[in-house]
């Protein structure tokens, strides 16, 4: 038995969790900025920072209260070094290196997407690899073959906007409180998908790649009018405005549904699985359920409590990695980017 | 004697044709300098960093993406160029406490989307691009260099398109 505190700081979320043998979950604690950032309609990253700072230590400390444990019982340290915005990432890493040097236990650094991709086997009886993997937040949207925690593979990813980000941009141009992807969806359950019909963006037959900056831009000269940046939406009606939502939200879902349906094709692999933010978007979880039912696939999304930025899966994939031995030294550095460090991307 | 340009007008009729810009501009960067792009959402400001970075040589590992959510990216290339979005920033001040502002004083190649957000942060020798939407895919570039190497950038880069 392994018992595995993770940390996670890379962005909004300041989180800590206790995971055994990378399945059983003790505990998932998050602090969220959302409530700090929504008055100011996005991440303010200086409260970001300073905010991860204030609450790391009470979020571990709740982590292991809640999970039933002391430090001594902890086995290892698990803690997110990249992607992610260079000055959160290394508190939660500075935090993660001081533990394992005091308690004299294994530092495992976790890639982020990684633990995303690898989020919806948290929980399940047997592990659902080989798979497609379906990876949908504010930052990125990508779809990865995962055949073993240790073997996650990019297939496909965005080639400009991300689809959570697209979310959040046309709920800016609807005047909707951010975060935008909630509010989208809420009003979408109002409206009729089939009203209005967005362009979905395939990039040609064989691309896995995705592009939804097309979608934003229609959605934008739907409210403002052919060629104008504003205006508008006073003309709207709370109906147009649903149909809008709606119709955006089912052409993002079309195109998210399709791709990793043509992923399925192209690998022949029977498993489909959904994480990431976006992935808490109920009407996108039901259309990739019925989708994969239909053909015959298994499907598992992550449950909701890993969607969203969290440590539950940064500890549960780095029980892995300890198993393949691949422990991080206290030389560990943050990384902005995935793979291999860009320069300028280490801070302290 | 100042034969130097004050400022350069182009249209564009499409995506692609912003992303041709981009590759004239990225042909033309001098090391150092800072790029501020100006335009509302849908403007093609991204497509035109997509255009930059490629023109900047960069391998075709580089994907470039819009860093609304991730604030900051960084691509290789003949220079290194740092690829930031303050969409989601509130002013200058955070764009400091970040750490950003290093990245002016390096040698690398900075472009920051929605920079009127910023004016103050960016160094006084910068180039302004304000991509002005003029019908669903038209759009009006205006490009207007502040200081030695943003003058340089442009001189080359009208050279290179006349």
């Amino acid at each position: 038995m392994t018992t595995i505190l993770g940390i996670e700081t890379s962005c909004d979320e300041t989180a800590a969790a206790v995971v055994i043998d990378g399945t059983d979950v003790r505990s998932n604690v998050i602090a969220s900025q959302v409530e700090l950032h929504s008055k100011y309609g996005g991440v303010v990253p200086e409260i970001a920072s300073r905010a991860h700072i204030e609450r790391l230590d009470a979020v571990i400390e709740e982590a292991m209260a809640k999970a039933g444990i002391g430090l001594g019982d902890v086995e290892a340290i698990a803690v997110t070094n990249r992607p992610g915005l260079a000055g959160a990432l290394l508190i939660g890493v500075t935090a993660a290196k001081t533990l394992s040097w005091v308690l004299g236990k294994p530092l495992i650094a976790v890639d982020h997407i990684h633990a995303h991709a690898h989020s919806p086997a948290i929980g399940l009886d047997a592990p659902p690899w080989p798979a497609i993997a379906l990876i949908v937040s504010g930052g990125h949207t990508s779809l990865y073959r995962v055949d073993a925690p240790h073997a996650i593979e990019r297939i496909g990813s965005t080639l400009d906007d991300a689809a959570g980000e697209a979310f959040d941009k046309v709920a800016t141009i609807l005047n909707l409180p951010y975060p935008g992807g909630p509010q989208i969806e809420r009003i979408a359950k109002r409206g009729d998908p089939s009203a209005i019909g967005f362009p979905r963006t395939m990039l040609g037959r064989d691309s896995l790649d995705f592009s939804f900056s097309g979608i934003k831009t229609a959605v934008m000269y739907h409210v403002h009018g052919q060629g104008k940046t504003e205006g508008g939406l006073e003309k709207l009606t709370s109906a147009d405005v649903a149909d809008v939502a709606a119709g955006f939200q089912a052409a993002v879902i079309d195109v998210l549904v399709r791709k990793t349906l043509r992923a399925v094709g192209r690998t022949g692999l029977c498993t489909v699985v959904l994480g990431g933010g976006v992935a808490a978007n109920m009407t996108l979880r039901k259309a990739l359920e019925d989708a994969c039912t239909h053909r015959h696939l298994t499907f598992h999304a992550a449950e909701t409590a890993y969607c969203t930025d969290n440590a539950a899966m940064i500890a549960a994939l780095a029980y892995h990695q300890l198993a393949r031995g691949e422990t991080a030294g206290l030389d560990l550095d943050a990384y902005a980017s995935s793979g291999k460090a860009a320069r300028g991307t280490t801070r302290g | 004697m100042n034969t130097q340009r004050s400022a350069l007008n182009r249209e564009s009729r499409s995506p692609t044709e912003t992303f041709d810009l981009g590759v004239g501009l990225g042909r033309s960067l001098v090391g150092g300098m800072s790029i501020g792009l100006i335009g509302p959402l849908g403007a093609g400001k991204t497509q035109f960093v997509k255009g930059i970075a490629s023109g900047n040589a960069a391998p075709d590992s580089v994907r470039v993406t819009s860093p609304t959510f991730t604030l900051v990216q960084e691509y290789a290339g003949r220079l290194h160029l740092y690829h930031v979005d303050v969409y989601r920033l509130g002013g200058s001040a955070e764009l400091v406490a970040l750490g950003f502002d290093e990245f002016f004083t390096s040698d690398a190649a900075v472009v920051i989307e929605w920079a009127d957000r910023v004016r103050d942060a960016l160094p006084l020798d910068s180039l302004w691009v304000e991509l002005r939407p003029t019908g669903e895919t038209t759009r009006h570039l205006s490009f207007e260099p502040c200081g030695n190497s943003a003058h340089t950038c442009l001189e080359a880069f009208a050279r290179s398109i006349d």
